[in-house]
């Protein structure tokens, strides 16, 4: 997938100024965020159990190497196949050999942010397999040739009325009569397509929200059971998951499932929860022949023991960008990349360096939201100001705002030349201010009145007056 | 230096801030006379500029280590340091004993130095145990709860418990008075546009409350909606909760009326 992270402010004042967009994300700014409350308000644990993920997840990321080594045993022993991924093309080219070796021209897909991440379905077209992807969110984003703008509501910058054009654009055996203005008649016309797929399908790949040392088992949370569908109905079942996903046991899975849910949609628990462990066994009613489950770290390893060690806790519930005013205001694809919001800030820099996405970290007023409402309590604004901080020291941040801040560095420093210099200066804005008490237009401040007028300071400086006051 | 006597009014050293200083002194003396009525010696040390928030935020920890080291030096003899501010205390307590992560002489003058400082209106209802307040002001009144000082130093009641005090003033809530107004320090001037879409939100929900004043803890937030509000046209006036609290409102509201 192509990185536009640099273009970030055009993105955004493209995403701005897109009416439908703007529409779209109403649904945000509003609905996620009343579930979330609702249901966390319901649960009065919620905060030891957060405390409890967090220490789960920081167990398994302490101790990676070993649980990583006896989950790989126990899928052997089930009669998996684990595969090894240190890049990107690593993953795709082992994923294309397990679909060549099964003879697979479709492959049917539950959702999954690691194939964005690993740009797979592209990979697999140009290799003349066809993807086919079975949520039905992501079906309508791979009808819109498009990309996820949200982790879990893949679609959320597409109104319902661009569905339904969609729809009659690329199912052309529907008749024009049939009704398709509510969201029902939209999955129905969805799920007849797609159940035929599953059939089609010798291939069918997922991905994992957790993946259990203790069993070797997989797992993956869905609300529409396309999950189950994808992984049993073909032959081959290939697992696709990022080392972190790791978790010692099925116990610690069910800790961390009752946050999970709860700060992405505010659903208890999700509709499926499904965990798949090998292949096929004698006397099994279904399931694949094939087993396979493809690791892969993708710049994942070079964050343990950094300060971004904690961005690995992440479980992917997308309770931060819910509740990320930025991310309310320009969506999802401004950022440029998989993964948008807090969480993209700090996660997109790690994995495509911070040259390219050093605007994300940069695009927050601190407000600490994320933080306040993260399952895994990751300190996301402590995390994007580490990059920051790693983009000045090599310099890559605008040269006027390095020089602004090194003089304004240099003055806060020596109190009493502050201070004469911030006289003068508030003493000539206060008179620029006259009357109104405020300023349309300023030198230098163009960024601040190009939408709003600069109040003018009072006149003296506090200090000013506190130092006239201490004369005798 | 540190008062003995538990009987003694406390010091308080009071950290005004580089924007309340620059734009907004009214605030500091309102903040002045508050902390007298609650019992406290007031010093102003004419040493202190700023808490190094804008090079901190943008990654130039260096500088902003020096200038905690300033502010350390000239506050750490008080029994506590109140600052106007959510934002600025928030930096001094939550952020300062960071920076000197791996010099442990620091570090410990600076975990020292945090344990004093508190936010003003916090201060006065949390430490003093101040319940009401001897000040006057017709309007009605929202409040905006400014990002540091909600999340980083709990502060949600006290400010509306303390306003509820003050006669002839009518508090209605504000919708989305927890979320950011787009100030975000320097993010306002990087991200303009950005900025701007958070903001007339914010001022939506401000005209949305029927308020004709609208108050927050936090002048950085409060210049930011005051220039929406007044490029606006709004008539809505907005100034710094301690400008109402210590009755100090004679002179014109933050970018005039």
């Amino acid at each position: 997938m192509r990185i536009t992270s640099p273009a970030f402010k055009e993105n955004a004042r493209l995403a701005l100024a897109d009416p439908q967009l703007q529409q779209a994300l109403g649904n945000v700014r509003s609905g996620f965020i009343d579930k979330r409350e609702t249901a966390v308000d319901a649960l009065p644990e919620f905060e030891a159990l957060r405390d409890s993920a967090r220490a789960i997840k920081d167990h398994a990321l302490q101790n990676l190497d070993l649980y990583l080594e006896a989950y790989e045993a126990k899928v052997l022993a089930s009669g998996g196949h684990v595969h090894w991924a240190e890049t990107a093309e690593d993953a795709r080219n082992i994923i294309l050999g397990i679909c060549r070796s099964a003879g697979a021209r479709t492959v049917t897909k539950g959702k999954s942010m690691i194939t964005e991440e690993i740009a797979l379905n592209e990979f697999l077209e140009e290799n003349g397999i066809r993807p086919v992807e079975t949520d039905l969110v992501e079906y309508i984003i791979q009808l819109r040739r498009e990309h996820p703008s949200h982790i879990i509501a893949p679609a959320v910058h597409v109104t319902q009325a661009q569905v339904e054009a969609d729809f009659r654009r690329v199912h052309d055996h529907l008749p024009v009569a049939r009704d398709l203005s509510e969201p029902e008649a939209l999955l129905g016309e969805a799920r007849r397509v797609l159940r035929s797929k599953y059939f089609e399908a010798d291939v069918g790949i997922t991905g994992a929200n957790f993946l259990v040392a203790e069993t070797g088992s997989s797992v993956i949370v869905t609300n529409e059971g396309n999950g189950d569908l994808t992984q049993i109905l073909g032959k081959v079942h290939v697992v696709v998951a990022s080392i972190e996903k790791i978790v010692p046991t099925l116990e610690d899975t069910a800790q961390i499932l009752r946050v999970l849910a709860r700060s992405a949609t505010g659903q208890d628990m999700s509709v499926y929860t499904t965990v798949s462990t090998g292949p096929r066994r004698w006397g099994d009613p279904d399931g694949p022949a094939e087993y396979h489950v493809v690791i892969i770290d993708n710049g994942r390893s070079a964050m343990l023991g950094s300060d971004f060690q904690d961005m690995l806790r992440c479980i992917r519930c997308g309770a931060c960008m819910n509740h990320c005013p930025v991310y309310h205001a320009v969506g999802g694809h401004a950022y440029g990349w998989v993964y948008p919001g807090p969480m993209g800030a700090v996660l997109t820099p790690s994995l495509v360096g911070v040259d390219k996405a050093g605007h994300l970290p940069n695009a927050s007023t601190f407000c600490g939201r994320c933080e306040s409402v993260c399952p895994m309590k990751i300190p996301l604004p402590r995390m994007m100001r580490h990059w920051r901080e790693r983009e000045f020291e090599r310099a890559l941040n605008p040269a006027a705002a390095r020089y602004g801040l090194k003089a304004w560095a240099f003055l806060a420093r020596r109190p009493a030349l502050y201070q004469a210099v911030t006289a003068t200066g508030m003493r000539l804005l206060s008179l620029l201010g006259g009357r109104k008490r405020r300023l349309s237009w300023l030198p230098l401040g163009g960024s601040w009145t190009k939408h709003r007028e600069f109040p003018a300071p009072e006149g003296s400086t506090f200090l000013r007056q506190m130092k006239a006051r201490a004369r005798p | 230096m540190t008062s003995k006597d538990p009987e003694a009014p406390p010091r308080v050293g009071l950290f005004v801030t580089c924007l309340v200083d620059l734009f907004r002194p009214t605030v500091g003396f309102a903040a002045i006379k508050l902390l007298e009525d609650a019992g406290c010696t007031v010093e102003v040390p004419l040493a202190q500029t700023c808490c190094g928030q804008p090079a901190y935020n943008s990654g130039d920890r260096k500088d902003a280590r020096a200038i905690a080291e300033n502010a350390i030096s000239v506050f750490e003899d008080f029994d506590y340091v109140v600052a106007p501010s959510g934002s600025c205390a928030g930096m001094l307590k939550r952020h300062y004993p960071g920076l000197f992560s791996g010099d442990p002489d620091w570090q410990a003058r600076a975990g020292a130095f945090a344990g004093k400082v508190h936010e003003l209106v916090s201060f006065l209802s949390d430490i003093r145990g101040v319940r009401a307040v001897t000040a006057r002001h017709e309007a009605t009144v929202t409040y905006h709860d400014s990002c540091s000082g909600l999340r980083e130093l709990g502060i949600r009641s006290q400010p509306r418990s303390l306003l509820a005090s003050v006669e002839g003033l009518e508090l209605v809530e504000l919708e989305d008075a927890d979320v950011c107004c787009g100030f975000g320090g320097t993010f306002c001037v990087k991200y303009p546009d950005i900025s701007n879409a958070i903001l007339d939100a914010k001022t939506g929900c401000v005209e949305a409350s029927g308020a004709g004043t609208l108050l927050a803890g936090d002048l950085g937030c409060l210049m930011n909606m005051a220039g929406k509000l007044k490029r606006q046209r709004s008539r809505v006036e907005v100034r710094h909760v301690a400008e109402v609290l210590a009755g100090m409102t004679d002179g014109p509201p933050i970018g005039g009326r």
